[in-house]
């Protein structure tokens, strides 16, 4: 503490709004969580572990969510299993392969890809890959529809992110595996990647928590029935899109059942954070 | 001291202002509220007169005007025997309609037919008369009127309709039939025949042998439809009279159109 005696005044500045910065966020986000927990409070105290259950009722009072809860992760899981193995594969081969002149285009384009909104991809999805998996497995909106508009969604972002990490290692390292007779690919293999591995995990991590809180593109291929899919090709509903679906027309308790999805969404990102965030600290990077 | 007549000539104009304008207050049907709150503006900026239009469904509606909490209500059904209190004003029709995809062979349904489709008892088309493919129930979800309405009319708990794909707006219900030819679902009899009309691959079936169309919901045959209705307390007062005749007037018949309904007829 004594450090800060010593700092020029527009410093200390600079350390006050950081703090006051620091602060609003994280009271924002506490905030939001006590306003959920105050609004749902009562209600959960009566429903009790009811809001475990499947079937979701509301014009017979049954508000189980187990099943949307699966919904959003098993969509989600899917989309980053297809997604974060091409981002880090393209983003491996876009530094250590590719031509120079390949290189910057297709970056460019993986950056415009992310800037697209999220409510364009939905839409593709309910016009062109609906309809087109509709064509081999009925009715088309379904958990995998969800988790290809997704996978879209988040593989420009994990292969930036990827990029930016292989970006970041010391060069001395592939030029000592050089040196060591290793072949291109036994580098990428042996000390690249693995060194890059933890700042990769947590970007994908992030996509993951994306994907868990996308609401319109989702809502519109995954076809909302509220189910235990059997199949990749039987349609899911997500926390988020049951918010989204029914909050406008919602009243009385079936609308703190809608907040209560959403507490359910805070809590399980919250837990996915924290696990990869250990995951992460356990992870050494080739010395 | 130049000031203070500042404050004091502004304390006037705002006194002024509380004198000579009125102020409405409307609430009720989430269906009707979107509609009527773009009337209101329109009505605002020809009168000046300040309107407040509130969301919280028909049940509000009512017994807000009860209570006097509202000088207007807004019902999205017909007043029912034990609301003789209040007086209604229908300001437009709202019908839903059964859609198919355009290449599906089967022209019409019966309610019996199109009970047994949503129940999942009848899960392919050549049952009713069409191709040997597997049904697409596209159904609403839950709280909308639109869904209550259905519900009511084919006499379905939603707990038994077994859907393959829940929607929430009308135009994406509409996406999902078009592209989907084994799909079944029900929108807003407005949307549906623009979409159709403007070349969206959908057909429209007709329900109890009367076509589903404008007309049909304007002339009252249609079996599956509303009204869209503005109810007061005993007869309106003077403010809420103007703003329900402007409500019905032809000055505001393409806002109804705009939202897909059917300007009721004067």
């Amino acid at each position: 503490m004594t450090i800060t005696l010593f700092l020029p005044s527009a410093d200390r500045g600079l350390r006050w709004l950081l703090r006051l910065s620091a602060l609003l966020s994280a009271a924002s986000l506490g905030g939001i969580v006590l306003v959920l927990l105050w609004r749902t409070g009562p209600f959960l105290w009566s429903q009790g572990g009811a809001v475990f259950a499947s079937g979701w009722h509301p014009g017979a009072g049954e508000y189980g969510m187990a099943a949307m809860i699966a919904g959003s992760l098993l969509v989600s899981l899917l989309a980053l299993a297809m997604a974060a193995p091409v981002a880090v594969t393209l983003a491996a081969w876009l530094r250590y392969y590719a031509p120079a002149a390949l290189r910057r285009p297709t970056l460019i384009l993986v950056e415009l890809m992310a800037g697209i909104p999220s409510v364009v991809y939905g839409l593709w999805g309910l016009l062109v890959l609906v309809p087109w998996i509709n064509r081999w497995a009925p009715p088309g909106a379904s958990w995998l529809a969800g988790s290809l508009v997704l996978a879209l969604m988040i593989l420009p972002l994990a292969l930036l992110v990827t990029d930016t990490a292989l970006r970041q290692l010391p060069p001395t390292w592939s030029r000592a595996g050089e040196a060591l007779a290793l072949s291109r690919f036994g580098v990428l293999r042996r000390v690249l990647l693995p060194g890059a591995a933890p700042s990769i995990l947590s970007g994908v991590v992030l996509q993951f928590g994306r994907a868990l809180g996308e609401t319109m593109a989702v809502l519109m291929v995954c076809g909302n029935v509220v189910q235990w899919p059997h199949s990749v090709f039987d349609p899911v509903r997500t926390l988020t899109a049951n918010i989204a679906l029914e909050m406008a027309y919602a009243t009385g308790e079936h609308r703190v059942a809608l907040f209560v999805s959403g507490l359910m969404l805070i809590s399980v990102t919250a837990v996915l954070l924290t696990l990869a965030w250990r995951l992460r600290g356990h992870q050494h990077a080739p010395q | 001291m130049k000031g203070y007549w500042g404050i004091v000539a502004l304390t006037a104009a705002l006194a002024a202002c509380g004198q000579t304008t009125d102020k409405l207050v409307l609430t009720g049907s989430s269906t009707m509220a979107p509609v009527i709150a773009e009337v209101a503006e329109r009505y605002e900026a020809q009168t000046g007169v300040q309107v407040d239009v509130q969301s919280g469904g028909t049940g509000r509606g009512v017994s807000d005007v009860r209570q006097g909490l509202a000088d207007i209500g807004m019902a999205s059904r017909a007043l029912h025997s034990d609301e003789g209190d209040l007086t209604s004003f229908t300001v437009a029709q709202d019908g839903i309609a059964l859609i198919v995809h355009r290449d599906n062979p089967v022209s019409a349904l019966s309610d019996d037919q199109v009970r047994a489709i949503y129940q999942g008892s009848t899960d392919n088309w050549r049952a009713v008369g069409g191709e040997n493919r597997p049904i697409t129930v596209v159904n609403k979800a839950e709280g909308r009127s639109t869904l209550e309405l259905f519900l009511e009319y084919f006499q379905l708990e939603n707990r038994n309709v077994q859907a393959d794909v829940v929607i929430g707006e009308n135009q994406q219900g509409i996406k999902v039939v078009a592209g989907d030819p084994a799909a079944i679902g029900y929108v807003s009899i407005g949307s549906a025949e623009y979409e159709a009309q403007a070349g969206t691959s959908i057909r429209l079936l007709p329900l109890g042998g009367v076509a589903a169309r404008i007309e049909t919901v304007n002339g009252k045959r249609y079996p599956l439809r509303r009204e869209l209705n503005l109810v007061v307390k005993g007869e309106p007062a003077d403010a809420a009279r103007a703003f329900i005749d402007f409500a019905h007037s032809d000055a505001v018949a393409d806002l109804y159109r705009d939202h897909y309904f059917v300007p009721a007829q004067r």
